[in-house]
């Protein structure tokens, strides 16, 4: 071998080796560090859910105890705050779910009068300040007692209904935007493909479209259910006498948080995580990958 | 037979069946159940009447049976400036392979979607199998489409798929699952009825796509550009394969191809499209032996254009005058003496000859070999000829031709040919047709 071919060789070599070190070495930690700065509170929040709850307050680490994961709602108001959280995140993610997915379809398929507009307003209840969304909210509510064709006791007094109102109006926007950018791509001549084979208009929508934005309609549900069950600054103006979990806690902080606080954190964290493994399993085992797909055809035959 | 079908629409005709305005009557050749427009259908009835001296009267009691596709004067225009479609007459017969050739974004897909229902023509009507059906969505049409890129849906099983249309029909379970078995069969693909379209390959969606039309036995296939993601040899293997299942189901097929050798092989009739309209229509040894136009011409393999004047007759033959010096002939129909013609002559029909060995009979040019490649099956020859043009030539390398030696650059050679094999052409269009449409002029769009 000559000699600048050698220099090459050796050069390619330097080259690899730090190159491995990278990959192995450097890469991981630095996604250690990454890592560890998320996941952090969550920890915290989990460590002190197995706190000795005999103390005033859930700061100082007084010993392991299983007591609050046997008993997680017992405090007086916290299983009426969960339920209504779990409720308003329910109903919620339903109406916005749906009248989202129809809007975003509609976006993204038919050009009509106002069309742009409504794309800009969209992204209204997103870049608005949460702060000034409820005060406005709040300022409407109140408003509509002043005029004579809003029946008394519509909006006000405030409670469930307002606060479902409220999260139905921001989660909306969520999931047009979430459903926008999935059915941007979608394979319009699937649905041709089924009008040729005899499929109508609604046959269509379900065996064809729905089936196939599925995943998008999943993954917008779930973000809305996840806005909506922590949502503290516009609840906090809409919500009257109710009070819902992220509530709870705010108003438990002067009597000091009640170590049940994050156990039922630590499951609502817990059922998070169940749900995005479980989307990804379900979103494997939908469209398998193309080297799954080579090994099947190799097994075949 | 099939020629009757290829009569010039008339104009009369095409007048009647504008939809343009609503007091406009459109005949309706037969009405088994007038759909959709009651109101133009009874107008339908009346001018039938008036035109009973017309094919009604060749035909019978029921002329058009054996007409599965009927484009008449169709129109598609895409806003205002792109005509797609421009006007269009066609019949597809039963049991046919018709095939639409021609360019890209000459118009063919469009053609194939007004006809499957994805698409409402601007102007003009569609009927299938004498049913007016022009406006009428897909899944109300007896025909079928194999979409370019198979469509084929991702979230069900191939069986899944295939069975799509049946399940729509409500047929039943046990039916179905005959039926897509036979489907798969003739396909080629038993056994492959669990897999979801990502695990086959393009060559078997290919032919799922084709299972998945075929099985709801539509009284016309409409194909665009089915082979067009295959590599070749594939390609070659399924252009057969497609033949095989169309002659085995009998069902009519419409074909879109940009590829005029896959046309060729596989359909009864082809028509060449270009700028959204059929520029000839015919059998493939129609269009190749006599193009009509200079498109036609070149589109369909190679021609050798040239240009001279009618100037005299000889026999069967019209003489026509390419300039002073020399003279070739030409079949006489359809020019007129005096008339300045273009003319042409497909490469493999000239015959190489020694220089100034005149043949009393054959058309002779003499020309300088400018290049010669050698292709195994012939030998490709590109000579000059005097006025400054260029013929290419292909020459079988047969005993005769490599006894008389390769030519090389330079070499004085005689072209010879028969003046049968000998075609005119119209110049190409340039304009579109008058139209009731007159588009805006160019000038505007800048
Ligand atoms: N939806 C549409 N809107 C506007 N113009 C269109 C539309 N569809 C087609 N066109 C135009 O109409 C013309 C014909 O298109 P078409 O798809 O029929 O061509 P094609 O012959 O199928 O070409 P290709 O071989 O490339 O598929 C093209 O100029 C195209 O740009
Ligand atoms: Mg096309």
């Amino acid at each position: 071998m000559r000699g600048p071919a050698r220099e090459t060789v050796k050069q390619g070599r330097r080259v690899r080796r730090l190159a491995h070190l990278l990959d192995r070495w450097l890469l991981p930690l630095y996604a250690l560090l990454a890592v560890s700065y998320l996941a952090l509170p969550v920890l915290v929040m989990i460590l002190f859910s197995f706190n000795d709850p005999s103390g005033r307050s859930n700061i100082s680490w007084r010993g392991f105890s299983l007591e609050s994961w046997f008993d997680p709602l017992g405090q007086p108001g916290l299983a009426e705050a969960v339920t209504t959280s779990l409720a308003v995140a329910l109903f919620a993610t339903l109406a916005a779910t749906v009248l989202g997915v129809l809007i975003g379809l509609a976006l993204v398929r038919h050009r009509f009068r106002g069309r742009s507009s409504i794309n800009l307003l969209i992204f209204l209840p997103m870049s608005t300040p949460e702060i000034v969304l409820g005060v406005s909210l709040l300022t409407l509510f109140l408003a509509s007692t002043q005029y004579a064709f809003v029946p008394e006791g519509t909006f006000f007094p405030l409670g469930f209904h307002t606060i479902l109102i409220a999260h139905i109006m921001f989660n909306i926007s969520y999931v047009v935007v979430t459903m926008r950018a999935r059915l941007q791509g979608f394979p319009r001549h699937l649905e041709e493909a089924a009008m040729d084979l005899g499929a109508n208009e609604w046959t269509t929508f379900w065996r064809v479209t729905f089936p196939l934005i599925l995943p998008g309609v999943m993954a917008a549900a779930l973000l809305a259910f996840s806005l909506s069950i922590d949502d503290y600054v516009i609840t906090v103006f809409t919500s009257g006498q109710a009070t819902t979990f992220p509530l709870y806690i705010y108003g438990s902080q002067q009597r000091g948080i009640p170590v049940q606080v994050n156990v039922v954190g630590t499951i609502i964290f817990l059922v998070a995580v169940g749900m995005v493994v479980l989307s990804t399993l379900l979103q494997r085992w939908q469209r398998p990958d193309p080297v799954e797909a080579v090994e099947v055809e190799g097994a075949r035959t | 037979m099939r020629s009757t079908f290829l009569r010039p629409a008339n104009l009369a005709w095409k007048a009647a069946s504008s939809y343009e305005s609503a007091t406009d009557s459109v005949p309706l050749l037969i009405l088994p159940q007038p759909v959709g427009t009651g109101a133009k259908a009874v107008d339908g009835a009346r001018s039938m009447d008036e035109r009973s001296g017309d094919s009604l009267a060749a035909g019978g009691a029921e002329p058009v049976s054996a007409i599965d596709v009927r484009l008449v004067d169709v129109t598609k225009r895409f806003g205002t400036q792109v005509t797609a479609v421009d006007r269009i007459d066609l019949e597809v017969t039963d049991g046919e392979f018709f095939s639409l050739l021609g360019p890209s974004g000459c118009g063919k897909t469009t053609t194939l979607r007004m006809i499957g229902g994805f698409e409402q023509p601007t102007s003009g009507l569609i009927e299938l199998q004498g049913q007016d059906v022009t406006w009428l969505p897909p899944y109300k049409r007896n025909v079928n489409t194999v979409f370019q890129d198979y469509a084929l849906f991702p979230h069900l099983t191939i069986f899944e798929n295939v069975a799509f249309g049946l399940r729509r029909k409500k047929t039943g379970g046990a039916e179905i699952r005959r039926r897509a078995a036979e489907m798969l069969e003739l396909v080629e693909l038993r056994g492959y009825d669990g897999r979801k379209p990502g695990q086959i390959s393009g060559g078997q969606a290919q032919r799922v796509a084709l299972a998945r039309a075929l099985i709801n036995r539509p009284a016309v296939l409409l194909l665009d550009e089915p082979l067009g993601a295959l590599d070749l040899k594939l390609r070659k293997q399924m252009q057969l394969e497609l033949k095989r299942i169309q002659q085995e189901v009998g069902i009519t097929f419409i074909y879109v191809t940009h590829d005029q050798d896959e046309a060729m092989t596989m359909s009864d009739r082809i028509a060449v499209m270009h700028r959204g309209r059929f520029e000839q229509l015919g059998r493939p040894q129609d269009l190749y032996e006599r193009p009509r136009t200079s498109f036609v011409a070149g589109f369909l393999g190679v021609s050798n254009l040239m240009t001279g004047r009618i100037d005299g007759a000889d026999g069967a033959y019209a003489i026509v005058r390419l300039d002073a010096s020399t003279a070739l002939r030409l079949p006489r129909e359809g020019v007129s003496d005096g008339a300045s013609v273009q003319l042409g002559v497909r490469p493999e029909k000239i015959r190489l000859v020694g220089e100034g060995s005149a043949t009393a009979d054959l058309n002779v040019l003499s020309g300088r070999v400018r290049d010669a490649s050698y292709t195994g099956v012939s030998t490709q020859y590109l000579v000059d000829i005097p006025g400054g043009s260029k013929m290419t030539v292909y020459e079988q390398n047969t005993a005769r031709a490599a006894a008389a030696g390769l030519r090389r650059k330079g070499d004085m050679v005689g072209l010879a040919w028969s003046p049968a094999d000998t075609f005119v052409v119209q110049p190409g269009r340039t304009e579109p047709a008058p139209s009731r449409y007159q588009e805006a002029p160019d000038v505007r769009r800048t």
